[in-house]
């Protein structure tokens, strides 16, 4: 191992109290005095510190993420890189990622947000790729309380304002409110983009004598050591403001215009974001994919203040800044095209061939740490997991007392209840202060089941879904983990597209308790088990834990981006119901399930029961039948049913029908069955694979014998009736009849109303 | 075949739309003109797109207008030559006082974006001939600071001389509070200058311009222009209208 022949400058003096300020243990910084042969500076205890954190060196969640499968048929690029990329056919790509952005948001829910899009945008485009959607999944406390009001408020504005000016349709997400999630909320962004495949680029630093070049905005003393912020509880008492970024999307969009003419001149070795843990992440990263090594000097850096240290400089997270190698010759090009696009630009050291991250300041090393154990050996734990007892206990409390109606009214009562509650009622009030169109390829855009956008060069196009639901990961987290996977499938087969390939976000506690470690690997288990069936590898992610306040771990939510290929964009199949006319049928089979309901939770106040059973033959089965049926244009429309059961599943197909509400004439006593279903489990019950279809009448037979092809269960249970018609349905001896307008405005008033905002007072 | 030059600020984002709106939309020419270069390259139609031109940190437009291509934007637009600004465009061509009033922040202060009903006003104008007057239009906004506002007088003057080419409307194209996006006066979606030759909206035309999308609603301003520079090269040429656009 090479060390500095002289010790480098800086304090030789390095505390236990220096160690753990910096979340590193006594047993890590032996590791670090083995690597060095000496002890480090303090600058190489804060690139030890951010390096070896949770959020980069994944020191927790490593051994449990290589259990899930990341090859397929289309996957170009797996984890490890800046983003994941599959191949679409045609010569292009699609580059995509999903990232966690919760602590920020909690301390500033605006510039929380907004960087946390910048930074996905940046990791996608990085990879050569346009990016050409965003996504956002978002958990949030009750909307009763007035901070979860305010940071739904700022994440929304934050979201948008940066995608907006960016010039990126932010087309999908959920947003969920729990108050599980009151202190911490949760806020995950997913950026897709296209690529020509032959103009992929990767994070690398090779070529000894290489120039690399610091690119974009000046470093600050924003966000120093973030990537340790973000892997550390939140401290209701102290002011974590210093350490979130404020994001600069005009600035972005300048970076994002100059990087992919860079990589289109065939200009560049590698380039990097420098995100979490900034300099230090992007230049350790990039010479370890190339076993080089990298020569910089902190002094060469624009700064936006005099005086920082090489610390500061190395692990600033000043937002829109990008570290890039040039080919040899093509420095002056490079420069070129970042003046043309008014970019500042910086060649900061360059590229060697000893393997070692050398920092100097003026000349002077400040730090020289070998690259290949920095960024490969960071220490893992493979810990013991416990389930809490609690959990064991709400998941076989008795529900019986749940599973009737006294009256019809209760019945309606309950649906309008459900239509009312922020987690399933209408998102209009979000999307609609987020750019859905700039770019002209969206297809379908939010409040569907999964958004389609057009891809370049032909006639294919995309489905995306994020899903997670946190309660049934909670109440049992391997069906948790596969439900996760299981429903983004579902919602992307429902337009008709084949899932092909998954980004995921794991927002959980600290692994340090036992009973959130058990949640963590069962989870994953559960991911890896539904990823396998359903023939969707995992090309990318992010793992966020330590989302707890005051010792309360949040709900563990895996969320899942899933990303599907549809042959013939024409074929594409709408969400609601379509006309008329329509037979609507249900495909999948209904059980007495009603454990870990959102019904549960909003109508009774009762997080209890085991989560509907998942069986993953079941789901492979209905995702292969939607994406035959929708091929063969047999399917009108497709609605995933999920939260709030067929109940609430019907009521979205005829509230949001084609053109304006349609009413709807079912009965659930005919959609297939499993044993006996108790009343609410038949009405609200969320048995998992299972799907609302509008048909034409005249292709019904042939699609219910493409279901038995498939050995999927489906039943006819009635038909879609006039505009503004009656939502008149019968289940279990009840029946209701409201008109599905009076649904409408329940459905659409929910979010404006709670955010004090009455339709008609909004524009 | 007409020769659109589309300005690109920096903080240009729908710059690529419209140039697919007039290449894959109507089949004409379109060419992009970089903000720090002084030359329309021979352009029929100077398009100012939507976006964000310099960040606009300060006021929607407030920078782009000393950018180098305006001089000669507003050289040309002054001497007649047909020039369009779309949302961000047409915050840029008021503070360049090439159309009287302002944009200000919506009613809601909130960014919104949906489809709204726009009504056409005028079917004679270099922008709007190949629609029918009185047609109403489905076509998405996408902004935070699209509600027009001016004095009164300006207003009148504006509705006496028939300047107002578009009006927020509702399912029944009535201009109503409802059907009002964003606070605007007088429900005012668009408006030209008094020759005629250049027009503001806030709605994007070029986003429901292509087949694919499933609406054609906006693809009668690209055509419109086409026809209007067919016209000024050969005053004799046809201006019948072809049925269906924009329906």
């Amino acid at each position: 191992m090479t060390v500095a022949a002289a010790p480098p400058a800086g304090p030789l003096v390095i505390t236990l109290e220096i160690i753990e300020e910096h979340g590193l243990t006594k047993e890590e910084y032996e590791q670090i005095l083995g690597i060095l042969g000496r002890p480090p500076t303090v600058a190489e205890v804060g690139v030890f510190s951010a390096m070896w954190s949770e959020h980069c060196g994944y020191k927790n969640s490593r051994p449990l993420l290589r259990t899930l499968p990341t090859e397929g048929p289309h996957v170009v690029q797996g984890p490890g890189e800046n983003a994941g990329v599959i191949d679409v056919g045609g010569g292009w790509g699609v580059a995509f990622k999903i990232e966690s952005h919760n602590h920020p948001s909690a301390v500033e829910p605006y510039q929380g947000a907004a960087t946390g899009a910048g930074g996905i945008l940046r990791d996608v485009f990085t990879m050569g790729a346009r990016p050409i959607a965003l996504f956002d999944s978002l958990r949030f406390g009750s909307l009763d309380s007035p901070r979860s009001r305010y940071l739904l408020d700022g994440v929304v504005r934050g979201v948008g304002d940066y995608g907006n000016c960016v010039g990126i349709p932010t087309v999908g997400g959920e947003t969920v409110f729990d108050p599980a999630y009151e202190k911490n909320p949760l806020v995950n962004v997913m950026c897709i983009g296209v690529l020509p495949l032959d103009r992929l680029i990767r994070g690398e630093a090779r070529g000894v004598g290489n120039p690399v070049m610091a690119v974009g905005a000046r470093t600050g003393r924003d966000g120093i050591h973030g990537a340790t912020f973000a892997s550390v509880e939140l401290d209701e008492g102290s002011d974590s403001r210093p350490q979130v970024q404020v994001g600069d999307p005009f600035t972005e969009k300048l970076l994002l215009e100059a990087s992919l003419e860079l990589i289109e001149r065939d200009l560049l070795v590698g380039i990097q974001d420098m995100g979490a843990a900034g300099l230090t992440s992007s230049g350790t990263e990039m010479a370890a994919r190339s076993g080089s090594g990298i020569d910089i000097d902190v002094a060469l850096v624009p700064v936006r203040e005099e005086g920082m240290t090489p610390y500061e400089i190395l692990l600033s997270e000043s937002q829109e800044r990008m570290l890039l190698v040039a080919k040899p010759e093509c420095e002056a090009e490079v420069r070129a095209v970042l003046e043309r696009w008014d970019l500042q630009a910086a060649t900061i050291g360059s590229v060697t061939d000893d393997g070692l991250f050398r920092v100097r300041e003026r000349g002077e090393i400040v730090a020289e740490i070998p690259v290949k154990p920095l960024v490969e050996d960071c220490p893992t734990y493979t810990r013991k997991g416990v389930e809490d007892p609690e959990v064991v206990a709400l998941r076989g409390a008795d529900l019986g007392a749940y599973r009737r109606f006294d009256s019809n009214d209760a019945v309606e009562s309950g649906l309008v209840t459900l239509l009312d509650a922020p987690s399933i009622a209408s998102r209009r009030w979000i999307h609609e202060q987020y750019d859905t169109s700039v770019q002209t390829n969206t297809l379908v855009g939010p409040g569907s089941d999964a958004a389609v956008l057009r891809l370049p060069g032909g006639d294919r196009a995309l489905a995306a879904s994020t899903d997670g639901n946190g309660r049934y990961t909670y109440l049992e987290p391997r069906t948790g983990g596969r439900a996760a996977v299981a429903e983004a499938a579902r919602n992307v087969a429902c337009t008709g597209a084949r899932p092909v390939a998954l980004t995921n976000c794991l927002n959980f506690g600290s692994p340090l308790r036992p009973s959130v470690y058990y949640q963590l690997s069962e989870a994953v288990a559960g991911m890896g088990e539904a990823c396998r069936a359903l023939g969707t590898p995992v090309t990318g992610g992010n793992v966020s834990l330590y989302n707890e306040t005051g010792g309360q771990p949040v709900y563990p939510t895996p969320v899942i981006g899933m990303l599907g290929i549809l042959e013939h964009l024409e074929r594409r199949v709408p969400a609601f119901f379509r006309r008329t006319g329509d037979v609507v049928l249900v495909a999948g089979v209904t059980r007495d399930e009603i454990g870990a309901s959102e019904y549960l939770a909003t109508c009774h106040g009762q997080v209890a029961g085991a989560p509907p059973v998942l069986d993953l033959d079941e789901a492979r089965r209905l995702v292969d039948f939607l994406v035959a049926g929708a091929a063969a244009s047999l399917i009108g429309s497709a609605h995933d049913c999920s939260d709030g059961g067929l109940a609430v599943a019907l009521a979205e197909c005829a509230i949001k029908a084609n053109g304006g509400p349609l009413g709807v004439e079912a009965d659930l006593d005919r959609a297939p069955r499993a044993g006996p279903v108790s009343a609410a489990a038949a009405w609200f019950g969320e048995s998992q694979s299972r799907v609302v279809l509008g048909c034409l009448p005249e292709s019904v037979d042939e699609l219910v014998s493409l279901a038995a092809t498939h050995g999927v269960p489906i039943g006819r249970i009635g038909s879609v009736a006039e505009r503004d018609g009656a939502f008149r349905i019968r289940g279990s001896g009840h029946v209701i009849a409201p008109s599905v307008s009076s649904l409408e405005r329940t459905y659409e008033r929910a979010l404006p109303r709670r955010m004090r905002e009455e339709a008609g007072l909004t524009s | 075949m007409m020769k659109v030059g589309i300005v690109r600020f920096p903080g240009s984002n729908c710059d690529a739309d419209v140039y697919r709106a007039v290449t894959e939309g109507l089949g004409h020419e379109a060419r992009y003109l970089w903000h720090k270069s002084h030359d329309l390259e021979g352009s029929d139609v100077v398009v100012l797109p939507g976006g964000f031109s310099y960040g606009d940190y300060l006021r929607a437009g407030a920078i782009a207008r000393f950018s180098p291509i305006m001089s000669e934007v507003i050289a040309y637009a002054r001497a007649g030559g047909l020039t369009l600004g779309i949302c961000n465009g047409f915050q840029v061509l008021c503070e360049a006082q090439l159309l009287p009033g302002a944009l200000v922040r919506n009613r809601s202060l909130r960014f919104r974006c949906f489809e709204v009903g726009i009504r056409v006003e005028r079917a004679d104008t270099a922008f709007t001939n190949a629609y029918e007057r009185g047609e109403r239009l489905s076509i998405p906004i996408a902004h935070g600071e699209g509600q027009y506002v001016a004095d009164e007088a300006t207003l009148d003057r504006l509705e006496a001389d028939g300047r107002v080419v578009f009006r927020y409307v509702d399912d029944d194209g009535v201009p109503t509070d409802v059907a009002n996006p964003n606070g605007s006066a007088r429900n005012i979606a668009g408006i030209m200058n008094e020759t005629g030759n250049v027009m503001g909206l806030m709605p994007h035309p070029e986003r429901v311009s292509l087949e694919v999308l499933g609406s054609t609603h906006g693809l009668g301003v690209f055509l419109s222009l086409a026809r209007a520079v067919a016209r000024r090269a050969d005053p004799a040429a046809s201006t019948a209208k072809p049925a269906g656009v924009g329906v």
